[in-house]
């Protein structure tokens, strides 16, 4: 066979439909964000670093959890609500890099000194999600953990 | 011919990072059994369970990768550009890259460095361990810089001619490689070195975060790129057939150099401080760069077909019974073969994770680790061992013993990482960390923590890290026994690197030059990350310290 100097037509629909395979996956990606609100941690320039956590109860069925993450623990880090209770998570660490994440929920944040990392969870069943730490934190990270019971 | 005066040099750089490797494979075992709470404690054997995580990380991911890349390197341009590599700055770049090596090894076994292969600030490490990194750094720079007037005179003494594909993949490999180690370089030398000497009181923790991913992402890709070399330079070869298409693969190599590097904010989805805009764009630029590895998969499955064909393959599928799978004369073929094999599940897993909000599902869980162990642990482990013990035997004139057991290692790893991967994948999606030494919360009976269900994930991962373990073995058996087999100078001086011939030769002006699309790279850099930049500038976050 004659070596050709011209890209042949199948390569070039090759090239077509890797194209469109990325463009559709962005396409989803995008109506998850904007149809159904499904978003990442943003730029929080509104809430300054506290120095003290808390759970506070803004209205009946919505808090504001505000957590400070240190070496090993979180505080608060046995947090309860009723069922149906709208949560706004906001985290920051006193000391080195932590992560915070409730599991079976999307709050999936990393907890970095001097910044505020945002999340928003709605518990709309009964039980106990375990918090953990998911960024190594030296020796004590193992029980770097905490807790959030849904009360009926 | 690979160039004589370096054979010297290449053997070390392949031998040097091998034998720490037995250390990170080591710990990669142990983990495993850390990690399914088999053993329940902090430390095993006189080594702490993150002193060990942070040797298995550097060594394997760093050390070995980047030794490889320049030692394959070398034997690439030197074999296709005339034998133009300088032997000089080789000679300096492995003394540097050994001598690095040896000084960050130092803290990091004298548990002076537990800070994993990342090094986030705040946590603060030994200086030396920095120190040790750049020097490393630094010499496969020098390796770089030594191959680039030969080049420039090889294409001033062939006007008009395509430069050899393996060699633009290289070029690529490093050129991705240069661009991407200099903001981390800024982050080291300015940020970490000063702040862990205790001339500084702290360090921007975001701007030090935003500089590394930087190079977290474009570092995949000098991982990746030497496995690309030999799939595309090689593999056809010693498939029995030609490369479909040289244009897609001068394409893929060139593209690769605008598209790995805008998009480290992917790996930044979980944290504050920066917009989740500029995320996004991020993420839609991660899309773009999945298109050169899809392009790949097409050229590659119908150079194999082509070749299968050529053998008397027939049918759909068929044809695929006609590959060397088990072929002893041909026994590098599986390590390449089953690495592309492994690597669909590795670039599918991949694009789950770089899906902007689904992030959030998967994010510092177990299935990070079961993803990238098939990617740097799969396509691109598999290269660096098939190719080490290819090129090392054959510049020293030995012989493989036991090719069977070559042939086999690769099967045994592939069906260790895949039993790894599943354990870790499912881990992760219930919700077990990554980089957590779980026997001493999670997966401790004892402990008011304990997790039963968070169990089966962990011991299907054990049972994988074995069978890992075990290939590792074997390889160094067949490559123990290689090199202490007789010498024959005829066969080192006739040695060579097979070269695959072109199915489709096109001739595109657009790939013939390096330097548009470094160019369109500097371009998508500036585009993507000086928005973020200035965003985290602009802030005046605090100097904080451990």
């Amino acid at each position: 066979m004659a070596a050709n100097s011209a890209i042949p037509n199948v390569e070039k629909k090759v090239l077509v439909a890797s194209l469109v395979f990325a463009a559709a996956m962005l396409g989803l990606i995008a109506y998850a964000a904007i149809r159904l609100g499904i978003s990442v941690p943003t730029c929080i320039t509104n809430v300054k670093p506290f120095e003290e956590g808390e759970l506070i109860r803004v209205a009946p069925g919505r808090y504001e959890a505000h957590v400070v993450a240190k070496t090993w623990s979180f505080k608060p880090n046995r947090l309860k609500v009723e069922r149906g209770s709208v949560v706004d998570f906001y985290v920051t660490s006193k000391d080195i890099v932590h992560g915070f994440m409730i599991e079976r929920t999307n709050v999936n944040l990393m907890a970095i000194p001097g910044t505020v990392n945002y999340a928003q969870a709605r518990f709309d069943e009964a039980g106990t999600h375990q918090i953990l730490c998911h960024e190594f934190c030296r020796d004590g990270h193992d029980n770097m953990m905490g807790s959030i019971e849904v009360t009926r | 011919m690979i160039q004589k005066n370096l054979r010297a040099i290449i053997v070390l750089e392949l031998l040097f990072p091998l034998i720490l490797l037995l250390f990170g494979a080591y710990h990669g075992v142990l983990q495993v059994f850390y990690r399914a709470g088999v053993i329940q404690e902090t430390s095993f054997l006189g080594i702490g369970y993150y002193k060990g995580l942070t040797a298995h990380g550097v060594i394997n991911a760093i050390v070995l990768t980047t030794f490889f890349a320049v030692a394959f390197g070398h034997a690439v341009v030197s074999q296709q550009l005339e034998q133009s590599v300088s032997a000089a700055a080789a000679k300096a770049g492995a003394a540097l890259m050994v001598f690095g090596t040896l000084v960050a090894a130092g803290p990091i076994f004298a548990g002076k460095a537990d800070v994993l292969y990342t090094f986030y600030a705040p946590m603060k490490a030994h200086p030396l361990f920095y120190i040790g990194v750049v020097l490393l750094v630094v010499g496969s720079w020098v390796s770089f810089w030594g191959w680039i007037p030969g080049y420039l005179r090889w294409r001033r003494s062939h006007p008009g001619q395509k430069t050899p594909l393996g060699a633009v993949g290289i070029f690529a490999t490093f050129i991705i490689w240069q661009m991407c180690t200099l903001p981390v370089a800024y982050e080291v030398l300015v940020q970490l070195i000063p702040w862990s000497l205790g001339l500084t009181a702290g360090v921007n923790v975001v701007l030090s975060r935003l500089l590394f991913w930087f190079f977290g992402h474009p570092l995949v890709y000098f991982w990746l790129l030497p496995a690309y070399v030999m799939y595309y330079m090689i593999m056809p070869r010693l498939a029995g057939g030609k490369l479909y298409s040289d244009f897609y693969g001068r394409f893929v190599f060139l593209a690769f150099i605008v598209l790995s590097t805008p998009l480290g904010l992917h790996h930044q989805f979980a944290e504050p401080a920066i917009s989740s805009g500029y995320k996004a764009l991020h993420a839609a630029l991660t899309f773009l760069v999945a298109v050169p590895s899809l392009l790949t998969a097409f050229t590659l499955a119908a150079s194999l077909e082509y070749g299968a064909r050529q053998n008397g393959g027939k049918g759909l599928f068929a044809w695929w019974g006609k590959l060397p799978h088990f072929d002893k004369e041909r026994w590098l073929f599986p390590y390449l073969f089953l690495g592309l094999v492994i690597f669909i599940l590795g670039g599918i897993t991949g694009i789950v994770n770089a899906s902007y909000s689904m992030n959030a599902l998967i994010h510092n869980t177990s299935w990070i680790p079961a993803h990238f162990h098939l990617t740097v642990a799969g396509p691109v482990f598999l290269a660096i061992l098939g190719m080490s013990l290819y090129l090392s035997v054959g510049v020293l004139g030995k012989k493989i013993v036991a090719p069977g057991v070559a042939v086999s290692i690769p099967y045994v790893w592939t069906l260790g990482v895949f039993t790894f991967s599943a354990g870790l994948f499912y881990g992760g999606l219930k919700g077990v960390p990554r980089r957590t030494n779980l026997g001493m919360s999670y997966l401790d009976e004892l402990s008011d923590a304990y997790r039963p269900d968070w169990r089966i994930g962990e011991y299907i991962g054990a049972v994988g890290g074995s069978i890992m373990g075990l290939a590792v073995l074997l390889f160094f058996y067949v490559l123990v026994r290689s090199l202490a087999s007789a010498r024959s100078e005829r066969q080192a001086d006739s040695f060579a690197l097979p070269e695959s011939e072109a199915y489709h030769d096109e001739d595109v002006g657009v790939v013939k030059n390096f330097r548009p699309w470094i160019v369109a790279a500097v371009v998508a850099i500036l585009i993507s990350y000086i928005p973020p930049l200035v965003q985290v500038l602009g802030a005046n976050y605090p100097l904080v310290s451990e």
